[in-house]
C-alpha cells in the first residue's frame, strides 16, 4: 500500500509509534523511526525492520527543538531522497491532579506533545509543498476529546493536536496534503502500564467493546491515512477507542 | 539587476502561471498577479532554491512586490 513512499514516524522506537514503523515498512515504505532517549529500542525496531526485507533508519532529536528537528529532516530526505509521510506520535505523560501540578510538568508535556506537532510539520511542509503531496498524520487521544482527571497538561496538548490537525488541513489543502489526527483510546502501551489497576479496571468499565485496544489498531488506521485509500478525508480526528467516548 | 529580475520573472511565470507582461517591477504578488499566501510562501522558498540564499521569515513577509524581490536578492547575495 505505501510501496515508493518514504515515511518519518516520532517517537517511533516503542509502543503505538513502533507498531505503525513496522507496518508501514511491511506495506513497502522506507522509514526513519525518530526517538528521543532510548537508543537500543529504536534500533531494535530498525533491526526488526531491516530482517524483514525493509530499510530503516533511526534519528535521535528532541521534537519541541527547531534546529534538531530541522536536521533530522534533512537526514531523512538525504537517506531516502523525499519524504511523503509524516507521523507525529512522540508524547509524554506527567500525570497529577491540576492542583498539585508542577507548572514544569504542564510545560514539559505541552512542548513535546503540541509543540513538537507543530515543529515536525512546519518542518516537512517545504518538502511536502516541493513534492505536491503528502501525508500528516496526529496521534491524539480520544481524552483530547472527553477530557480526563489526572491529566490537564495531556488534555491540553492532545486536544491542542485535534486544532493543530483542522488548521493544518485546512491551509495545505491546496497542495494536496492531507493532515488527519488518530485519537486512541485505552490501548496496551509502556504508557498506559503506568495506570494503576484502579484506573484500569475504571476505563474498562467505560468501554463498549469491553478490551482494551493494541498499538496495532491504531497502526492499521495510520496506515489507512497514510495510503491512496484515504484520498478524500482531510481535518478529521478518528478515534480508536472501542467506542469509549461517542 | 536586470539578470537578476528575469530570473525572478521567470520563476513567477512559471510558479504562477501569469502572462510575462504582467511581471513589471512593481507588480504586487497579491494584488497584481493573484497569488494567495501559500503561493507567495512557495514563491520565496523557490527564490531561496534557486538564489540559494536563507531569507528570513520577518523578511519574508515584507516581499510584497516582484520588485521587492529583486532588490532583496540584489542586497542579499
Amino acid at each position: 500500500m505505501l510501496a515508493g513512499k518514504v515515511a518519518l514516524v516520532t517517537g517511533g522506537s516503542r509502543g503505538i509509534g513502533s507498531a505503525i514503523a513496522k507496518l508501514y515498512a511491511q506495506n513497502g515504505a522506507k522509514v526513519a523511526i525518530n526517538y528521543a532517549g532510548n537508543d537500543e529500542k529504536a534500533q531494535a525496531v530498525v533491526d526488526e525492520i531491516v530482517a524483514n526485507g525493509g530499510e530503516a533508519i533511526k534519528i535521535k532529536a528532541n521534537v519541541s527543538d527547531e534546529t534538531e528537528v530541522k536536521g533530522m529532516i534533512k537526514e531523512v530526505i538525504g537517506t531516502f531522497g523525499q519524504l511523503d509521510i509524516l507521523v507525529n506520535n512522540a508524547g509524554i505523560t506527567r500525570d497529577n491532579l491540576l492542583m498539585r501540578m508542577s507548572e514544569d510538568d504542564f510545560d514539559s508535556v505541552i512542548n513535546t506533545n503540541l509543540k513538537g506537532v507543530f515543529v515536525c510539520t512546519k518542518s516537512v511542509t517545504r518538502q511536502m509543498m516541493k513534492q505536491r503531496s503528502g501525508r500528516i498524520i496526529n496521534v491524539s487521544s480520544v481524552v483530547g476529546i472527553s477530557g480526563n482527571a489526572g491529566q490537564a497538561n495531556y488534555v491540553s496538548a492532545k486536544a491542542g493536536v485535534i486544532g493543530l490537525t483542522k488548521t493544518t488541513a485546512k491551509e495545505l489543502a491546496q497542495r494536496n496534503i492531507l493532515v488527519n489526527a488518530i485519537a486512541p483510546g485505552f490501548i496496551e502501551t509502556d504508557m498506559t502500564d503506568q495506570l494503576t489497576e484502579d484506573q484500569k479496571m475504571q476505563m474498562l468499565g467505560l468501554i463498549p467493546l469491553q478490551k482494551l485496544g493494541q498499538a496495532q489498531d491504531v497502526a492499521n488506521v495510520a496506515l489507512f491515512l497514510a495510503s491512496d485509500q484515504s484520498n478524500y478525508i482531510t481535518g478529521q480526528t478518528i478515534q480508536v477507542d472501542g467506542g469509549m467516548v461517542m | 539587476m536586470s539578470d537578476t529580475f528575469e530570473k525572478v520573472k521567470q520563476i513567477v511565470v512559471d510558479h504562477l502561471d501569469v502572462e510575462e507582461e504582467k511581471v513589471t517591477l512593481e507588480a504586487s504578488f497579491k494584488d497584481d498577479l493573484e497569488a494567495d499566501s501559500l503561493d507567495v510562501v512557495e514563491l520565496v522558498m523557490e527564490l531561496e532554491d534557486e538564489f540559494d540564499l536563507e531569507i528570513a521569515d520577518e523578511d519574508a513577509e515584507k516581499i510584497a512586490t516582484v520588485g521587492d524581490a529583486v532588490n532583496y536578492i540584489e542586497s542579499n547575495r
